[in-house]
């Protein structure tokens, strides 16, 4: 991806020459918006994070370079290890529901010959709402008095959960709250990718005679593996950066019970002040997360060579 | 990967806007019936047609949309009859399917208290300018990698979609200090449109698919044009867009609907309450207000996303299909 074209060095006839130089320079005016945007707000913000991790910054002074303290200031901090268990457990509860339910829902829409255009745009609805609309709206439903999900349960005779005040259940709110605004995604995208294995595999197979769910799993499956693939790591990478769902449902309580990683992040900043220790935890995560980036890239590099 | 990709067969110009790049909607269905009237999935079409498989498909098919229904639909319909509800009404146990009275003036209450008014007016410049610089700056650029080619242009490339395997969360506090201070120049540009518009015309994923659109477009196309002296400006405004009317459709909405739906950033670069966008601005202001004056500025805010959907639906299906491969 690295390597560069020199065109027109082999030909070094004067007007060739001039040509070259007129199309680069027309280029580079093409490109410099996209250049100007990348540097300041994408490139340097990279280059920004690493100094920012090994920085004391107070903004008056000149960052003081403070080595491995802010590392040090994050990983004795007791909520630490909370807000890393709570990234894992809410990455992985999301993934039982968001990660098999969709894929599930899709093999039935595409049995379905009614409704579909109706099921379709039903189930990216909720994907369209602005995410704070949601998660305030959920928030209205988790209501421990009269909320909508007790009311339902009082109506089938079970006992009202507390939600969000309990940490039994808060965790898991935050995860019914992100699936349902994320299940349209998955859903969709599997349902393209259905439609494109041919109907000749599951005539051979039922040739073979493998009943309904040896078809799924000896055609759907296989035939839609590397997308299956694909959308495990870009949903475990999404999920883990959640922060709208604990920032404005719970505050990342009760008792750090939803405190994650991206929040204790903005908390260090914008509550305590200390960018250095958020940099560091921001750092942190971002190596995490660039394993599952790395797969995800020879994944999409096997499958094109 | 070719079912995930937006990118339709080479000859791109004919393409209707908006047809092409997923099979969604009534008409591709429709004229697939047409070609191959034995579309098959798991089960087979002789199932289907034994009274068994007949009754069992129907017992399916109601469940589903049923369940669906109940499930995405039932939220929002209890969203916007909420609002009508008063305290008393809503804390009833077990609560009436409809409201019992049928008074909207608790969304005239509701625009008038939360400022709606301003917030919208806000998320629509902040979304509107980001569509402008948006396409103005990645149109150029992608035309100019795909078309123009010019040293270390594929260097250039590289660093852009590079900036896709960078989780956006991970470079918030950097990329608020930028914004802040910005470096070299010193402006502050917290509280500007400009802290929106910017940012998001740096779009890595943007730039990779209108450069894999313009790759599409045959070289002749072009070459008659150069000969007959057009400059590369002339070609990028009177051939290549026209011609790019889907993909630019593509990008336009993805990029009008994340700006709409971002929540962090305008949180951080935003603060003063006369400048936030919608998301931001209800969610400021949620603990104050009475439960149903909420509820009803909940779905004035969920109206014009839900109207976009509607009528845009096929180029959001076909955008999101692409956004399968984004990082």
């Amino acid at each position: 991806m690295t390597t560069m074209t020199v065109k027109g060095s082999r030909h070094r006839t004067p007007g060739r020459f001039r040509r070259g130089v007129r199309r680069n320079l027309t280029a580079y005016g093409f490109l410099c918006g996209a250049l100007i945007c990348f540097a300041f707000f994408s490139w340097y913000p990279m280059v920004r994070e690493i100094l920012l991790s090994f920085q004391q910054t107070n903004f008056v002074d000149e960052p003081t370079w403070v080595g491995l303290e802010n590392f040090g200031t994050v990983i004795d901090d007791a909520a630490f290890a909370d807000a890393w268990i709570n990234t894992a457990a809410f990455t992985g509860l999301a993934l039982v529901f968001g990660y098999f339910v969709p894929f599930a829902a899709a093999i039935v829409l595409n049995e379905l010959r009614h409704a579909k255009a109706y099921l379709r745009f039903v189930v990216y609805l909720p994907v369209m709402l602005p995410p704070a609309v949601g998660v305030l709206l959920f928030k209205w439903f988790y209501d421990p008095g009269p909320g909508l999900f007790n009311q339902i349960l009082d109506l089938v005779n079970l006992p009202a959960l507390s939600w969000l005040d309990s940490t039994d259940t808060a965790l898991l709110s935050l995860v019914i709250v992100s699936t349902w605004m994320n299940l349209g995604t998955g859903t969709l995208i599997y349902l393209a990718a259905l439609q494109s294995i041919p109907g000749e595999l599951y005539e051979a197979a039922e040739l073979d005679g493998a009943g309904l769910f040896k078809r799924v799993w000896h055609v759907t499956i296989p035939q839609t593996k590397l997308i299956l693939m694909v959308m495990l790591l870009l949903q475990i990478v999404a999920t883990m950066q959640v922060f709208i769902e604990p920032y404005l449902l719970t505050g990342g309580g009760p008792e750090n019970a939803t405190l994650t990683v991206a929040y204790l992040m903005y908390q260090y900043a914008f509550n305590f002040g200390d960018f250095g220790a958020g940099g560091a935890l921001g750092l942190m995560l971002m190596l995490v997360l660039m394993v599952f980036s790395a797969f995800y890239l020879r994944i999409s590099r096997d499958n094109q060579s | 990967m070719s079912n995930v990709t937006v990118q339709p067969s080479p000859p791109a110009p004919s393409r209707r806007p908006g047809s092409a790049p997923v099979e969604a909607g009534r008409g591709t269905r429709r004229r697939r019936k047409e070609a191959a009237p034995q579309f098959r999935g798991v089960v087979s079409p002789h199932t289907l047609k034994t009274p068994r498989g007949r009754v069992i498909y129907w017992i399916v098919l109601v469940t589903v949309v049923v369940g669906f229904t109940a499930a995405f639909v039932f939220p929002l319909y209890w969203m916007v009859t909420g609002a009508l509800r008063s305290p008393e009404e809503l804390a009833q146990m077990p609560p009436g399917f409809f409201p019992e009275s049928l008074d909207f003036a608790v969304y005239a209450e509701a625009w008038d208290q939360l400022n709606l008014g301003q917030f919208l007016g806000n998320t629509l410049l902040y979304a509107g300018g980001a569509l402008l610089f948006t396409l103005a700056v990645d149109v150029t650029a992608a035309y100019a990698l795909s078309k123009l080619r010019p040293v270390l242009g594929n260097l250039v490339l590289g660093l852009m979609l590079a900036t896709l395997m960078i989780p956006p969360m991970v470079i918030l506090l950097p990329a608020y200090l930028t914004v802040k201070d910005l470096p070299i120049l010193g402006w502050d540009l917290l509280n500007t449109p400009w802290a929106i518009w910017l940012p998001a015309a740096a779009n890595g994923f943007y730039i990779f698919l209108l450069k894999r659109f313009f790759d599409s477009i045959p070289r002749e196309l072009l070459e008659a044009a150069q000969i007959d002296g057009a400059s590369a400006s002339r070609i990028l405004w009177s051939i290549v867009l026209p011609v790019s009317r889907p993909i630019i459709g593509v990008v336009s909405i993805l990029s009008v609907v994340t700006v709409w739906k971002d929540f962090v950033w305008p949180l951080l670069v935003l603060p003063d309450s006369e400048n936030m966008s919608i998301s931001v601005g209800i969610a400021s202001l949620s603990a104050q207000m009475p439960q149903n004056v909420l509820i009803a500025a909940l779905v004035i805010a969920s109206l014009p996303a839900i109207i976009v959907f509607f009528v845009f639906q096929r180029s959001i299906m076909a955008g999101l299909t692409a956004g399968s491969l984004k990082g």
